[in-house]
């Protein structure tokens, strides 16, 4: 129950946060109309509707990225990072609160970008819905890990997209799967493999990477 | 210091040197051409028993590292890195005798349905992001800890990745072995059962020079800071 209560405090946190600086959300539309635009004028003019749906996803994965790389920002800048270890809470509620967080940004971002691309494109099916959801419990669970550990590095942002782009490769295959083939289940549960998977993985592990 | 019942190194390096000459002479003289794929397919022996081995050495540093984490063994996390280091330099391997392979048998240096040889370029890919991670913080124990969550994640990106590019595609992969053991008998087997210890053999030797020259630097600077 206090863990209940601890990550339901730090998710409110971050989404006050963003309501009052609206930082993220608006950067995350904006950027995903843009490479909407900019895919239109890559896909050749007879290019099938299959390249399109393959576009949607790497349209889906880098939106996320400008999210993930952004998430533990306030944190660094602020020193707040420090506080929240030393705070008497299990360390996971961090990345969990984080991880919702960052979900219902990416979520926000999804409600919009996703009938924009069936304006722009063509439509949607509800397999590709289930697909978007699914592999974003997986971008947000391992993306959100993946951020913590960046901006513990010199390298800072640079680093983040490194690590998560070839941790996200399965869930690429499997949601450009779940959308494109006639049968979606084996892909759809694939997904929901892979989150159950990491999910446990991040949580266990986050206490090791926030301390010493 | 890890100094526990270990095998000499001048030992180890002379049996992989009696190992891979004897592996190569047996490859290259005494195994049979293979009646498809001819004189080519002899890079299989290679080529099998390096990616076998890079699996064992990632295998090796994600086991060195959960005994960072949980037992705090002092070297854990030089061992976890070097294993992976070694793994990045036989993965490197896997991906050029795989593109030689492919480049013989199908004409192209790359092909996407070769399931495992796209599952090396994630890992690869992975794990050359593991470094850049090592080597962009601050030596201590929060590195040390990173260092060993990243190699565990690399370990369950294995089968994760695996399952996922199979998923996508349809198998090509000649399937040397099956369900009813390896499919094949005589020199072949034993020429790759000779060249896969014989990689394992100086996967090993050269994981203990690269651990030795290691610790040794770092007593070097430890006295250096006396």
């Amino acid at each position: 129950m206090r863990y209940a209560a601890d990550v339901g405090a730090l998710t409110r946190k971050d989404l006050l946060l963003e309501l009052r600086a609206r930082d993220t959300l608006p950067s995350m539309l904006l950027f995903v109309v843009a490479v909407f635009v900019v895919f239109h004028f890559s896909l050749p003019a007879k290019s099938s509707d299959l390249a399109a749906t393959g576009l949607l996803w790497v349209a889906i994965v880098f939106t996320a990225l400008l999210a993930l790389g952004r998430a533990f920002v306030p944190e660094r800048e602020q020193r707040v990072m420090d506080a929240l270890v030393l705070a008497p809470c299990d360390r996971s509620a961090i990345w969990l609160a984080k991880s919702l967080a960052t979900l219902t940004f990416l979520a926000a971002a999804e409600v919009v970008a996703l009938p924009l691309f069936a304006l722009f494109f063509h439509g949607i099916n509800g397999a590709t819905v289930a697909g978007v959801a699914l592999a974003d419990l997986g971008i947000c669970t391992v993306g959100t890990f993946v951020g913590a550990t960046a901006v513990l590095t010199r390298a800072r942002e640079l680093i983040a997209p490194l690590l998560f782009l070839p941790l996200a490769i399965p869930l690429i295959i499997g949601g450009v799967g779940a959308s494109v083939v006639a049968a979606p289940g084996r892909y759809l549960g694939f997904l929901a493999l892979y989150d159950l998977l990491f999910a446990l993985l991040c949580w266990a592990a986050f206490e090791y990477v926030v301390t010493e | 210091m890890g100094r526990r019942h270990r095998l000499p190194l001048p030992a180890l390096a002379g049996a992989s040197l009696v190992l891979v000459t004897t592996a190569l002479a047996l490859v290259f003289f005494v195994a049979p051409n293979d009646a498809d794929q001819g004189f080519s397919q002899r890079i299989f022996y290679f080529h099998v028993s390096v990616a076998f081995t890079a699996y064992l050495c990632f295998g090796a540093g994600a086991w060195k590292a959960l005994r960072h984490l949980w037992k705090r063994d002092p070297h854990a996390d030089l061992e976890s890195y070097v294993a992976v280091h070694q793994g990045v330099i036989f993965g490197a391997l896997v991906l050029i005798t795989g593109s030689i392979w492919a480049r013989i048998s199908w004409g192209h240096w790359w092909v996407w349905s070769e399931n495992q040889l796209v599952l090396f370029l994630v890992l690869f890919l992975f794990y050359a992001a593991y470094f850049m991670l090592r080597f962009s913080v601050e030596p201590g124990p929060q590195r040390a800890n990173i260092s060993a969550v990243y190699a565990l994640f690399g370990v369950v990106l294995v089968p994760v990745s695996f399952l996922a590019i199979r998923l996508s595609q349809r198998l090509i992969h000649p399937q040397v072995f099956t369900r009813h053991g390896a499919n094949f008998g005589g020199w072949i087997l034993a020429a790759y059962l000779v060249s896969q210890a014989a990689v394992l053999v100086l996967a090993y030797t050269l994981y203990r020079v690269e651990l030795t020259g290691k610790l040794l630097d770092l007593r070097l600077r430890e006295m250096r800071t006396l």
